[in-house]
């Protein structure tokens, strides 16, 4: 590449791994709970659903736990540190040159498959991460440092789950 | 004592601000470590890059070590983390749905927040699809019923499954880890840099790694062997920080006030009796509860009876007070709430609430030795009996030794000779109430 703005290099895995368990750390020292992604997710579409149909999220069970009646789905510590995230990694992605608008994809397939397939992979993981309570961040990363049972057998199951299927969808990547 | 008690500002901007600057923290690191980026999350699962593996193992062993470390040394009270409540089947069930997710869609929810605030497309796209998954999800809820809740284990952790203690599961989940890394560091030569393996290549040789690998596994068995913090130790730190002192007598409640407890019906009032077998089945409280005192020695089961509504109050009770103070030290210190111990104990109650005298008559001979009876039963009567539960308010207290004699013996001298007392209805007892049930702070999990 011979771009003089060039992205800055990712940070040793190892180092970044430690760095990510200090924060672990320190939210579990600070606040008593780990981190999470996809429960705060499910809150900002409860919230939009909330505009359109609001009797609606009354009457679903699951999503009137987290925005029905007068309850705001949007009140809450997931929500803000989704917000976090957001921040974090756009700052982060400033500092090293790497806010790009951009498509990450494997060679042999066209953009709008790679779209296509994200979308499909986001709805399935968005899907199983309510069915396992909680994504890698929040259960792998937080149960697996409080050392939960479940949050290892979870862990295991992602990989199995994704090791298994890699060679069939080896296109996508290779 | 971590973690902090933030119940003073939950929900106001400085709470959110914090859960906030965790947030971009999180973000951060994981953009910087290249989580920003579908296609190197997904060379994962083709082992040409194993940077996924890496971080995250090293990130747990990192916090695991640093949270019972700073468990070992007091500093964190790991009753009050939250532990994700294990559901087995869901969490294998979702696992392997979310694997599927992952190598079709490259990212994670995390990951893909930190791809889309970069502005990668195929992120955005991704999240778009975790929103769309998770609103399928709970309009789909109802239809899998209780199976949502199947093997529902509750708070359950590795030490606990193996029976090893906390320290040691640490050890061994990090060599376990560093294990894993050396054949990822092998995996990335071979697969993803097409490097052959050769006897050299075997022999682990960046020596900043060994002396980090070395550094992390001599913290973790230092910490194995200093060992987690006995149910006395928590209960000194409890007691410290709740201002608990037994100097001040704080936690011995008079005898009446129990009564009183045992009156309300919105508090579940638990007796827990510590006292010998024998001297149980002799007399109880009605509805007390027996334990032995040195079953309290196993962590377990002071666990189990931790398990309760959040609106049970919990009296322990011995013959004086030596044993139900050593319990209610263990109980307290293995995390239970609303436990106080009866004042005097056995002895004090039946002194207030004496039984008929052909029950039991008062130790007179002697003074009753270390936690000894001060009372001698003539039949067991284990609650049957109105000391039993004094709560139930006669009108006129019944007379419980009613044999024929006694009969005719009350009906030529007098109700009252059959009693070791004169009973007043009106009799009022002085005391301080010292309860206070604290509510339990609600915990969240770290996802929804």
């Amino acid at each position: 590449m011979t771009n003089p703005r060039e992205a800055r290099a990712y940070i040793n895995p190892y180092l970044g791994g430690t760095l990510l368990g200090v924060v672990l750390f320190g939210a579990f020292y600070i606040t008593g709970n780990g981190i999470g992604a996809s429960g705060a997710i499910n809150r900002i579409m409860v919230a939009i659903l909330e505009l359109f149909a609001p009797q609606h999220v009354d009457r679903v069970g699951y999503l009137a736990q987290m925005g029905g009646g007068t309850s705001f789905s949007l009140e809450s510590t997931g929500v803000a540190m989704l917000l976090g995230t957001l921040l974090g990694g756009f700052v982060s992605g400033m500092v090293n040159r790497r806010v790009k608008v951009e498509l990450r994809k494997g060679p042999q397939i066209s953009p709008a498959m790679r779209i296509g397939a994200a979308l499909l992979g986001g709805l399935i993981m968005g899907y199983g991460a309510r069915l396992a309570r909680g994504c890698t961040s929040g259960q792998a990363l937080s149960g697996g440092a409080v050392l939960s049972v479940g949050s290892f057998a979870f862990m295991f199951s992602i990989f199995i789950g994704a090791y298994a299927l890699a060679y069939f969808f080896r296109k996508l990547w290779n | 004592m971590a973690p902090l008690d933030l119940s003073s500002i939950a929900g106001s901007i400085s709470w959110y601000l914090i859960f906030l600057l965790i947030g971009v923290a999180f973000g951060a690191v994981l953009e910087m470590s290249g989580f920003g980026d579908s296609r190197k999350l997904a060379a994962q699962f083709f082992l040409k890059d194993m940077t996924v593996l890496k971080v995250m193992f090293t990130a747990i062993i990192v916090a695991a070590v640093l949270i019972s470390a700073s468990s070992a040394l007091g500093l964190l009270d790991m009753s009050k983390v939250w532990v994700n409540p294990t559901y087995l089947l869901p969490g294998v069930a979702g696992g392997l749905i979310m694997g599927v997710g992952f190598i079709i869609g490259g990212f994670c929810p995390g990951t893909s927040l930190v791809a889309a605030s970069t502005l990668k497309l195929d992120g955005v796209a991704f999240v778009g699809g975790v929103g769309l998954g998770t609103l399928l999800f709970s309009e789909t809820a109802g239809l899998l019923g209780d199976a949502r809740h199947a093997t529902d284990m509750g708070r359950f952790t590795l030490d606990e499954l193996f029976h090893i203690p906390l320290g040691v599961t640490v050890l061994l989940l990090v060599a376990l880890a560093l294990i894993m890394f050396y054949g990822a560091e092998l995996a990335e030569r071979y697969f993803g840099r097409g490097e052959k393996i050769d006897r050299k290549a075997l022999l682990p040789s960046r020596k900043p790694y060994i002396a980090a690998a070395a550094a992390v596994l001599g913290i973790s068995i230092v910490f194995a062997f200093i060992g987690q913090p006995s149910s006395i130790d928590r209960w000194e730190s409890i007691a410290r920080a709740s201002g608990v002192s037994l100097q001040h007598r704080d936690p011995y409640i008079h005898p009446a006030e129990v009564v009183e407890w045992r009156q309300d019906i919105s508090v579940y009032t638990r007796i827990i009796d510590v006292r010998s077998e024998g001297d149980f089945n002799n007399f109880h409280l009605a509805g007390a509860m027996h334990v032995s005192l040195s079953s309290l020695a196993n962590k377990e089961f002071v666990k189990a009876l931790k398990n309760v509504p959040d609106n049970t109050l919990t009296f322990v009770v011995s013959n004086t007070e030596e044993y139900a103070t050593a319990a209610w030290k263990a109980l307290v210190g293995g995390g239970l709430k609303n436990a106080y111990i009866i004042e005097g104990g056995i002895n004090k109650w039946l002194s207030l609430y004496p039984p008929d005298l052909c029950i039991a008559k008062p130790l007179s001979s002697r003074a009753p030795g270390k936690e000894e009876m001060a009372f001698i039963f003539e039949q067991s009567v284990g609650e049957n009996c109105y000391a039993s539960h004094p709560e139930a308010l006669y009108k006129e207290r019944p007379i419980e030794c009613d044999t024929k004699q006694q009969r005719e013996h009350r009906a030529h001298e007098g109700a009252q000779t059959v009693r070791s007392v004169p009973f007043d209805e009106n009799q009022k007892f002085s005391f301080t109430r010292k309860v206070k049930m604290q509510k339990k702070k609600k915990t969240g999990g770290g996802c929804g």
